[in-house]
């Protein structure tokens, strides 16, 4: 697919990639969104040559494919929407008014609603993606960041860097049911698959926090020691896990390194140096390879997750944020 | 989800609105918290305020303290407290030891100190053992060394970590040469040490130590013109000793060699900036503007950080413990988020707050203290100030 889609022109190229968005095909893109610059750039995967750059509104940062690919959803803190990218035309389709600052967000496994933190508002925003408006606001502590809804669209978790706690909000009711107290400056969240556990990064308290989603105890504190690294360095933020459950990668921000976890045994096996701080992590479909976005050295590292090693490094923009691949 | 999951969930949902329930807002506990300010102090005359001195407070403290009780609310609540503030100015110092009995017996045993340097030694020799005094904006070295006190905990960096920082800085551009202008007042003494200790440590030349006094007197014109006094002399760049700020303002473009001006106006360390960019500071400084109407300062950080530390203890206990709360947070465990990078906690040799200290002009951030290379064989932050070895406070663990 991707060499075919390569050696069709520019105008036939969004033809291919509209009937691709149909047939749910993959399109072989990375899109990296640069908070400076207030780009997605757009990747082609084969090679990592730059495809193109879509314009968005101020500073976007985390980014999500609908579940068919034909869109990209990316928040624009400083124009406090949520854009949305029709990536057969490469354009901004739509600007979702969100409230202020918005961060991270999450879309409900039905595709009806959208929740997004509000930085600056200490708020959650819900928005019907099908009435298109605002339909709640629940306040939460200060600084709120990772939104993660439950694939069975029944809570969502959001963290708070101030609070320094998980809220688990119910969706029916809309309320907080449950503060669970994790390390400092949690970032995000990741479910294991058989979602028993609930993973969460703790920026400043350098580790990672394990619930377990049946009780909401601790299980378990990652710990992390790349080799000539300082602790107070280790800032995890970003994870990705491997869809059978076996394997997690996390980047460790100022310790410029991505981590592999055996989540079994809640073991460290490995570790890559990637770049400056490595927030965005994400895994392609077949797991072969994994992107990391580079903020402080304003690039995006490509690795082989066989050799376990870094195969390229390409500039992605100033303060490249995140990464989504669609391949 | 399975349903044994799903029921587990339910059930969890049913047992917490019911927790929610029992604990109403009447029943949190307060934890009280005395803010002190001292009527005449004279960084926070109108002139001085409204002149925004870099490195200066630019207003009194208390909006910082109420944004972190209102930051706090969540965790406070999930550990069944809440945070109860009350403002106490003095007239003058030496009401001080009466007013601070007066508070303990009405229950109060958590104080912000925002006085000077004397007033804070009057305030701790007069709070019993159970007292926690947090000096948010005195830098006085001497208040960490020899007038140290286990009940005191300073949440302002010392001058010595600050003339450190901007040390570490000049030795990393090779501005190694130093002209230092300084002022006659007792502050200004004490911050002269505190550089001449900072050259000493990281190296550099300290070609001539000029004195200088605010006036037009024509016969005083080798202390008070500027031109006069950086003509003679080669040196690489000039550091203004100037506690209050009022002379070094006009230093910038008044000399006659075109060298940059660092300490107390041009490069100046500072210990919080509106404009630094990073770990999750705007967000703090957007909170700030909208409660203070104003920029935030070092000395609103220093504040807004103690309700913080105390916030952080309390959440990390099993169950809500007023009473071991500094011996809590002042623990080598312990870990705070300060928004400028690096986990911060407390030297067990003087109570003094591990933070990065920032190298600002007036809009911008130019560098994060410790400056890259500068390593410390345990914790880099300890590059600035005394370390365990030089500090003339040995209050429990180190020595």
């Amino acid at each position: 697919m991707n060499k075919f889609l390569k050696g069709l022109s520019t105008g036939m190229l969004a033809v291919g990639l509209s009937m691709a968005a149909n047939v749910q095909a993959k399109t072989g893109y990375v899109y990296v969104s640069s908070e400076k610059d207030h780009v997605v750039t757009v990747f082609n995967a084969d090679g990592m040559d730059k495809v193109t750059e879509i314009k968005t509104s101020e500073r976007p940062r985390a980014m999500k494919l609908s579940q068919d690919g034909s869109l990209l959803y990316v928040a624009c803190g400083d124009d406090d929407a949520i854009d949305v990218i029709d990536l057969a035309a490469m354009k901004v389709k739509q600007t979702i008014d969100i409230g202020e600052d918005p961060d991270r967000f999450d879309i409900s496994p039905d595709e009806k609603f959208l929740y997004a933190s509000n930085e600056d508002d200490g708020l959650v925003t819900i928005y019907s993606l099908e009435a298109d408006e605002k339909v709640a606001e629940i306040e939460v502590g200060e600084e709120p960041e990772g939104v993660l809804v439950s694939p069975d669209n029944k809570l969502v978790y959001v963290t708070s860097e101030v609070a320094n706690m998980v809220h688990v909000i119910d969706v029916e009711t809309q309320e907080i049911i449950k503060d669970i107290v994790v390390g400092n400056r949690p970032r995000r969240m990741e479910l294991t698959p058989d979602l028993s556990e609930l993973w969460v990064s703790n920026e400043v308290g350098g580790t990672i926090t394990i619930l377990d989603t049946a009780t909401y105890q601790p299980k378990a504190e990652l710990k992390f020691a790349p080799k000539g690294m300082r602790p107070e360095s280790i800032s995890p933020v970003g994870m990705a896990m491997t869809k059978d459950g076996k394997y997690a990668y996390v980047t460790l921000g100022g310790a410029n390194h991505v981590a592999l976890v055996e989540t079994a045994t809640h073991k460290v096996l490995d570790y890559i140096l990637v770049g400056k701080r490595a927030w965005g992590i994400t895994l392609n479909s077949d797991e072969s390879r994994l992107y990391v976005t580079n903020g402080k050295s304003d690039d995006l590292a490509v690795i082989d997750t066989k050799k376990m090693k870094v195969i390229k490094s390409v500039p992605a923009g100033r303060v490249p944020h995140d990464v989504v691949v669609d391949h | 989800m399975t349903k044994s999951i799903l029921w587990m969930v339910r059930l969890l949902w049913v047992a917490s609105i019911l927790a929610a329930t029992a604990v109403h807002a009447a029943d949190l506990v307060p934890l009280k918290l005395a803010l002190i300010e001292y009527e005449d102090d004279p960084r926070y005359k109108d002139a001085i305020i409204d002149a925004r001195y870099q490195a200066q407070p630019w207003g009194r403290l208390d909006a910082a303290v109420k944004l972190a009780i209102k930051e706090s609310k969540f965790t406070a609540k999930a550990k069944g407290f809440k945070f109860e503030l009350d403002t106490h100015e003095v007239e003058t110092l030496d009401e001080l030891p009466e007013k601070i009995k007066a508070l303990q017996n009405e229950g109060v045993e958590y104080f912000l100190l925002d006085l000077p340097a004397e007033g804070i030694n009057l305030a701790v020799e007069s709070g019993d053992g159970g007292s926690t005094f947090f000096n948010i904006s005195a830098l006085d070295d001497s208040l960490r060394n020899q007038n140290c006190d286990a009940r005191l905990i300073h949440m302002a960096p010392s001058r010595r970590m600050l003339t450190d920082a901007l040390g570490q800085y000049l030795v990393s551009k090779k501005w190694r040469k130093v002209l230092v202008l300084y002022g006659d007042s007792a502050a200004d003494k004490d911050y002269l040490n505190a550089l001449q200790v900072s050259a000493k440590k990281f190296g550099l030349k300290l070609i001539d130590q000029r004195l200088y006094k605010l006036g037009n007197d024509p016969r005083q014109r080798y202390q008070n013109n500027i031109a006069l006094l950086t003509a003679k002399g080669e040196y690489d760049v000039i550091y203004v000793v100037d506690s209050k700020g009022e002379f070094a303002v006009d230093v910038p473009y008044s000399v006659v060699q075109p060298r940059p001006v660092v300490g107390s106006a041009g490069l100046v360390a500072d210990w919080w900036h509106w404009a630094w960019e990073r770990n999750g500071a705007p967000q703090v400084n957007k909170r700030f503007r909208k409660k203070g109407k104003r920029q935030m300062t070092g000395y609103d950080w220093s504040a807004w950080l103690a309700v913080k530390v105390m916030a952080e203890a309390a959440l990390r206990q099993d169950q809500f413990n007023p009473a071991s709360l500094r011996a809590d947070l002042l623990s080598e465990s312990f870990k705070i988020d300060g928004a400028k990078g690096y986990p911060l906690n407390f030297r067990p040799w003087n109570n003094q707050l591990r933070q990065p200290i920032f190298l600002t002009s007036l809009n911008r951030v130019i560098d994060r203290a410790p400056i890259e290379g500068f390593l410390h064989p345990t914790n880099n932050l300890d590059v600035l100030g005394d370390d365990v070895n030089a500090s003339q406070c040995a209050l429990r663990q180190g020595r």
